[in-house]
């Protein structure tokens, strides 16, 4: 924390751009020594005087310069982007099975038969319902425990804090298949520690609805608390000594110092592990097959993205699991989007 | 906005190739000639001891150049369980796809449908060996009357039990499946640390058994289709005598609902249970668990004393591909890699049971372990419907969820057993239309 000197102001006035965010938090400081000509080196002032002397050279070049500069970035974003989706949203008009694939019968176009058929399936409403409930648990559960694992780290010492950090690095680093199947085995009924040690007897977590859920939500809480914990304690770091200091001396309180200090300084890193885990969480599908065996019970464990496997590519009818897909894309796109101005409402820019 | 000379031409490239791509992809799998030489590609499953297969099938390889000189057979083994996206890849481009491949016997009306196997009707009926193929592994390459390859091998299931629990409890090996029942709830309640018989909700060929005994069907024929009949009232009465197995008093549902053909096999391997439905293939790996030695295997009882409940005929399959260019090389392999030579060999090096009853009655004197399983064969075998939307109904899941539902008690066996008959006639109806 030697170089935050000169961060305090700039900070707090170009928000939050990359800038205070978890990987440049500490090292890339105004430091005297290094060669940088331009915005990082110097303070905040630069940044709004260069603004008003470039724009006539921008002007000049037509915007040329931007394109060329962006044209490595739009051809990949296209080809690995858009052109998929675009396939995406066609294939789930169609009527695409594999014997349309393999030329065994002629494909032709739905329009939106396919959507209709999904709205009518009753098991698809209620994958639907159960994904959303399961993907807020997941997103709340690893939210608190990333952020007040973090708040923890930054009050111990360096031992501890190391060992925390190694634990949740460790979870972080595991595959998602390993985890799951150590946990299974954990929660195993017949043999597991866990039941041993609580006294659950035999009892079966898989057999059950919302045990079965539960044990995956442990799971995926397990293996995505680190990526916030770090974040979130990256972005604590990175919150000037001075103001901390200042809200001290002004005999702020612990709980009015985060609130009216540290979490606004905070909200963008919040904001980009919110919408990761929201992403990640409606997305989750490692976990369940594994854990639950492709779905639990009777279906009754089915999220989204394991339902449109089984429909997509268990049982071949791609333009039906398409258009799960597109459906999935939609919602993911709503949420974030509304995250984002929710966000935006409250004064900060992206 | 204006963009850059140097840019238009990769954009308009770009946008050529999107337009180009416009449909996903279909490919055409007719075949394109009939080559007398030239290089024969073949795909067979990798099996976990793989040594024995490879000896066999060299041979009757070796053998096969020798009588088509300028051919040349290159065999290779591909994983099980990455089979279907394999062959999947193959049917969707025929210029990489082998042209005789080992398929497993419920996959033959999917990959007809596909357009990926071609019709060897007239070639299977004029090939003396086949007049001893039994009827289920006839009816497992049979597909709206016509042949789709040659039956390579039958897998099939039977009643393993324990003779150390049984001696020791004064009992003796189930005669029917009422008996089965109370044999199973009497070996329970006398030992709890042990299944009566372990069963599993995820289980359907262990299943289907009680409910072909019971006189029910999965599904019947009828205008080129098939109409489920899983909620008849024969069919619900095997689905109640099956889901009566799970329970406190036998296989807690708690455990048992989610268990498959493994689990319930390794339960029994383990010590776990009195008594399980396993197949021949399953042999090896009782052998190597804890019930070795104390075990013997008898025919699945059916409902009245004496008879052998109907199994369910699983086993895999060699066919031609349809985009072979080799059709009449591909078919002469074919018939020298499932022809009555090659599955004596593979029985004696792999175990796999013959698919023509004298071979198989051969193997029954060589081998006395097989004599329960083939007598099952022998009092018929059942096989599951030949439809293209079969594999749609086995990967949805319906029959196991159907299971599940009556043994975890969320539906009785009259709804659950409706539920799954609509949603197989759902399949059947989109296959057909």
């Amino acid at each position: 924390m030697t170089h935050d000197t000169g961060r305090t102001a700039p900070t707090a006035r170009r928000g939050p751009g990359p800038g205070p965010g978890p990987g440049s938090g500490t090292a890339p400081g105004p430091s005297p020594g290094r060669p940088l000509p331009t915005a990082t080196a110097s303070p905040f002032p630069s940044s709004s005087r260069r603004r008003p002397r470039r724009r006539p050279a921008r002007g000049l070049d037509g915007g040329r310069a931007p394109w060329i500069y962006l044209a490595p970035a739009l051809v990949v974003l296209g080809g690995l982007l858009v052109y998929p989706v675009y396939q995406l949203g066609l294939i789930s008009l169609l009527e695409y099975t594999q014997a349309q694939v393999s030329g065994g019968e002629p494909t032709s176009f739905q329009g939106l038969g396919n959507y209709a058929a999904l709205l009518r399936d009753p098991q698809f409403r209620q994958v639907l319902l159960a994904t959303v409930v399961f993907a807020a648990a997941c997103v709340v559960t690893t939210l608190a425990v990333g952020c007040a694992l973090a708040v923890l780290l930054t009050r111990i010492r360096a031992l501890p804090r190391l060992v925390l950090m190694l634990a949740a690095l460790g979870a972080w680093a595991t595959p998602a298949v390993t985890g799951s199947t150590v946990w299974v085995f954990l929660f195993d009924p017949d043999s597991g520690p866990v039941n041993r040690m609580l006294g659950l007897g035999d009892f079966s977590w898989t057999y059950g609805r919302y045990s079965a859920f539960a044990l995956v939500l442990f799971e995926v809480v397990w293996c995505s608390f680190p990526f916030v914990m770090v974040t979130v304690y990256a972005g604590i770091r990175a919150v000037p000594a001075e103001v901390l200091e200042a809200a001290a001396l002004d005999g702020a309180s612990q709980w009015r110092t985060w609130r009216s200090v540290t979490a606004p300084i905070l909200r963008p890193v919040l904001l980009v592990v919110t919408i990761q885990s929201v992403i990640w969480d409606f997305k989750v599908f490692t976990q369940i097959y594994v854990m639950t065996n492709g779905g639990g019970i009777a279906g009754q464990n089915l999220v989204l993205n394991v339902y449109a496997y089984q429909t997509a590519f268990a049982s071949s009818q791609y333009s039906l699991g398409a258009a799960i897909g597109v459906v999935m894309l939609l919602i993911l796109l709503a949420i974030t989007l509304v995250h984002l101005r929710i966000v935006r409402r409250q004064g900060e820019e992206l | 906005m204006k963009l850059p000379a140097r840019l238009v031409a990769p954009v308009a490239a770009a946008l050529v190739l999107v337009a180009a791509a416009c449909a996903p992809q279909t490919s055409d799998n007719g075949a394109e000639g009939d080559d007398r030489t030239g290089t024969l590609r073949v795909w067979l499953f990798q099996e976990v001891d793989n040594r024995p297969k490879e000896q066999v099938v060299d041979a009757a390889v070796t053998a096969f150049e020798k009588r088509h000189p300028g051919a040349d057979v290159q065999v290779e083994y591909i994983p099980v369980d990455t089979r279907a996206q394999r062959v999947k890849a193959a049917f969707n481009d025929p210029a990489s796809a082998p042209d005789v491949i080992e398929y497993g016997n419920t996959d033959t009306a999917g990959y007809v449908e596909d357009g990926g196997l071609a019709d060897v009707s007239a070639e299977f009926a004029a090939w003396p060996d086949a007049r001893d193929t039994d009827p289920a592994a006839r009816a497992s390459v049979t597909v709206d009357g016509k042949v789709y390859g040659a039956p390579l091998f039958v897998g099939v299931r039977a009643l393993y039990y324990r003779t150390d629990v049984f001696q020791e409890l004064g009992l003796r090996p189930p005669r029917t499946q009422t008996e089965l029942i109370a044999t199973a709830k009497r070996i329970r309640a006398a030992k709890p640390g042990l299944y009566g018989i372990a069963v599993g909700g995820a289980y359907t060929y262990g299943a289907l058994p009680f409910l072909w005994a019971h006189g029910g069907e999965l599904a019947t024929p009828g205008g080129g289709s098939y109409t489920s009949a899983v909620d008849g009232a024969a069919a619900r009465r095997g689905i109640a005598a099956y889901t009566s197995l799970f329970g406190d008093d036998n296989c807690p549902a708690a455990k048992c609902a989610s268990m498959g053909g493994n689990a319930t096999v390794t339960a029994f391997a383990s010590g776990r249970a009195a008594m399980a439905i396993g197949g021949d293939f399953s042999h090896a790996a009782v052998e190597a668990g804890a019930a070795k030695g104390r075990y013997a295997v008898v025919p699945l009882p059916g409902v009245t004393e004496g008879s052998i409940a109907p199994a369910f005929a699983g086993g895999n399959n060699v066919g031609v591909l349809r985009s072979s260019s080799h059709r009449t090389l591909a078919v002469d392999l074919m018939k020298s890699l499932a022809g009555k030579d090659t599955q004596r060999r593979l029985f004696d090096a792999m175990g796999f049971l013959p698919t023509y009853t004298d071979v198989r009655a051969e193997a029954a004197r060589k081998q006395p372990f097989v004599k329960p399983f083939i007598d099952t064969l022998a009092a018929g075998a059942r096989f599951v419907p030949a439809s293209p939307a079969w594999g749609r109904i086995d990967a949805s899941l319906v029959l196991p969820t159907m299971f599940q539902e009556i043994v975890s008690g969320r539906k009785d066996v009259a709804t659950a057993s409706r539920d799954a008959a609509q949603k197989m006639d759902a399949a059947f109806a989109s296959a057909a239309g």
